[in-house]
């Protein structure tokens, strides 16, 4: 049976894919370099790490306001996480999977970062409030 | 989200495309986060840098600017964050051609609804600060939680997006830094030695965000024995939201409201000279080549500007290093009209207006002109760089100039 795991009601479109996990924390700005597809932060945990394609879990959104814009640039090249999860999001993160159309969930019991591990299988659906792990047994 | 008539007919279309577009992204928003209503907004602040934007959303601004004049103009002030260009210099720092269009076609399409081109992330400084209680739709970090601290105004951090979306239709779901129940103070940290400038202003802000570290958490800052200017506490908020995504501290006596204490609020921390210091020295890079100076991030006030000057008059900038000062173009004519531009630029200083450094393209402007380690009084920039492929070193304007004319990190 793949393990069921409950959240807060999310934005976006049901999707499947593969996680990529980290006790650390987000922003577009701070810590992407967009025109690669990578992490270009030197000190984040995932520095170096593709996030095309990926669903992103991590501890909660950081800094500035310019994700609101960029998740929306980086879906219009399809180079963008595929989802994103985390423990709490701040309002800029939600705002912009809102206009990017990019799925985002966060409030789970539990901490996310221990909750899933990286190359999980997941499948987020944001209306129910519900991420399956696919590839785990519960 | 309970709506009211007015906000049910936009979500219906029967005032147009653009607020049914509006109101929608807002109700989205507002869901996630559990908004029980709309609160309306006195003013909108739209950050739309062109780097964040790409052509992808700017092509949004303008698919929306097409609808008729009524159906797109703003209900409320609506005012902007700093730009990626300014067009008297942008060839200088390395700039292109095609940033500069990109630019100037987003600029048609905020002016097309009514948008105010302010271009400052300092307007509680220069254009309309606001009053204690009044709801708005900031959309910088620094301007929300300078405005929620300083004034008692209340408002989230409202993205790009957001913002627009907050003009076009009035208001903005009540969530957040909206309601009463966000505003107690979470966190308690105790002040032993007062910063001695604005870059360690901006390391305590760092020190206490990153103790933070979220958005929903709001520090109480206790044994402030002197009052910090506007400027100290611009250094210090911008800090703290950039290193915590923290959206409001209190300073009990100083900042507009009560610290009422959230019940969970654990024991005081207490920060002094040796954890500022140490914060600093995160950043040393001594006798290092020295490429770029920035002065910004947050826009130099007039103060500010008068420093600059101050420190430069009689200066001569070394030929290997580049110094660039922002300003909002308020204070820039101003500047102008004082003299400060001018004792600025005759040490080889460029003066930018309405543009913020981080927003300009930094990781372009370092590949043409071979930019690697940057100095910077900012707290802010030295937590953001880092990111676009710079190492940043955080010293004090006066150190920062001296090393600026040597040409290496003193």
């Amino acid at each position: 049976m793949p393990i069921l795991l409950h959240c807060h009601k999310g934005i976006g479109p049901p999707v499947t894919g593969t996680a990529l996990v980290a006790a650390d924390n987000f922003s577009a700005r701070y810590d992407l370099d967009r025109s690669k597809g990578v992490f270009s932060r030197p000190t984040h945990k995932l520095f170096g790490h593709s996030y095309a394609d990926r669903i992103l879990v991590l501890d909660t959104s950081k800094g500035g306001v310019a994700t609101a814009w960029m998740l929306h640039e980086m879906a219009s090249r399809s180079v963008v996480p595929k989802a994103l999860i985390f423990n709490r999001v701040n309002p800029i993160t939600a705002q912009g999977a809102a206009f990017g159309n990019v799925t985002l969930v966060d409030g789970f019991e539990g901490d996310v970062t221990q909750l899933f591990r990286t190359g999980d299988e997941l499948r987020v659906d944001p209306a129910a409030g519900i991420v399956e792990i696919l590839n785990r047994d519960g | 989200m309970r709506l009211n008539d007015e906000e049910k007919a936009m979500v219906a279309g029967d005032v147009g495309e653009v607020r049914r577009w509006a109101i929608s992204h807002q109700i989205a928003v507002g869901e996630f986060f559990d908004a029980a209503d709309f609160v309306p907004v006195a003013q909108a602040h739209i950050m739309a840098d062109t780097e964040s934007l790409g052509e992808a959303g700017v092509r949004f601004l303008e698919g929306l600017a097409a609808a008729p004049e009524a159906e797109r103009w703003v209900r409320v002030p609506a005012i902007t964050d700093p730009r990626g260009i300014d067009f008297a210099v942008y060839r200088r720092l390395g700039q292109t051609p095609e940033m500069a269009a990109l630019e100037r076609r987003t600029i048609a399409a905020l002016r097309a609804f009514g948008v105010l081109m302010t271009d400052t992330c300092i307007n509680y400084q220069t254009i309309m600060p606001p009053v204690r209680g009044e709801h708005m739709a900031y959309g910088d970090t620094g301007v929300v939680i300078y405005s929620n601290s300083v004034f008692g105004a209340r408002s989230n951090f409202e993205g790009g997006p957001s913002a627009l979306a907050a003009a076009l239709t009035g208001r903005t779901p009540r969530y957040g830094y909206h309601l009463d129940a966000c505003r107690r103070a979470t966190r308690r940290f105790r002040l032993t030695a007062p910063p001695r400038d604005l870059s360690e202003w901006g390391a305590l802000g760092g020190i206490v965000g990153e103790v933070c570290g979220s958005y929903w958490e709001v520090p109480a800052i206790e044994g402030m024995e002197t009052v910090p200017g506007s400027d100290a506490l611009k250094h210090f908020g911008t800090a703290l939201a950039s290193f915590g995504s923290v959206a409001l501290f209190h300073m009990p006596g100083i900042t507009a409201e009560e610290a009422v204490l959230a019940e969970r609020a654990p024991a005081p921390i207490t920060i002094g000279a040796a954890e500022i210091a140490a914060f600093l020295n995160r950043y040393a890079a001594p006798d290092d080549k020295l490429d770029v100076v920035v002065f910004g991030a947050p826009q130099l006030s007039l103060f500010e500007m008068e420093a600059v000057a101050s420190a430069l008059d009689g200066q001569r900038v070394n030929p290997e290093t580049t110094v660039i000062v922002g300003t909002s173009p308020e204070i820039k004519h101003a500047a102008d009209r004082m003299g400060l531009t001018s004792r600025i630029e005759a040490s080889g200083a460029v003066v930018a207006q309405g543009i913020c450094f981080y927003q300009s393209y930094a990781r372009e402007m370092a590949e043409a002109n071979g930019w690697t380690r940057l100095m910077t009084n900012s707290a802010k920039l030295v937590n953001i760089i880092g990111g676009y492929g710079y190492r940043p070193t955080l010293a004090s304007l006066d150190r920062c100039v001296a090393s600026a004319v040597a040409g290496r990190v003193l």
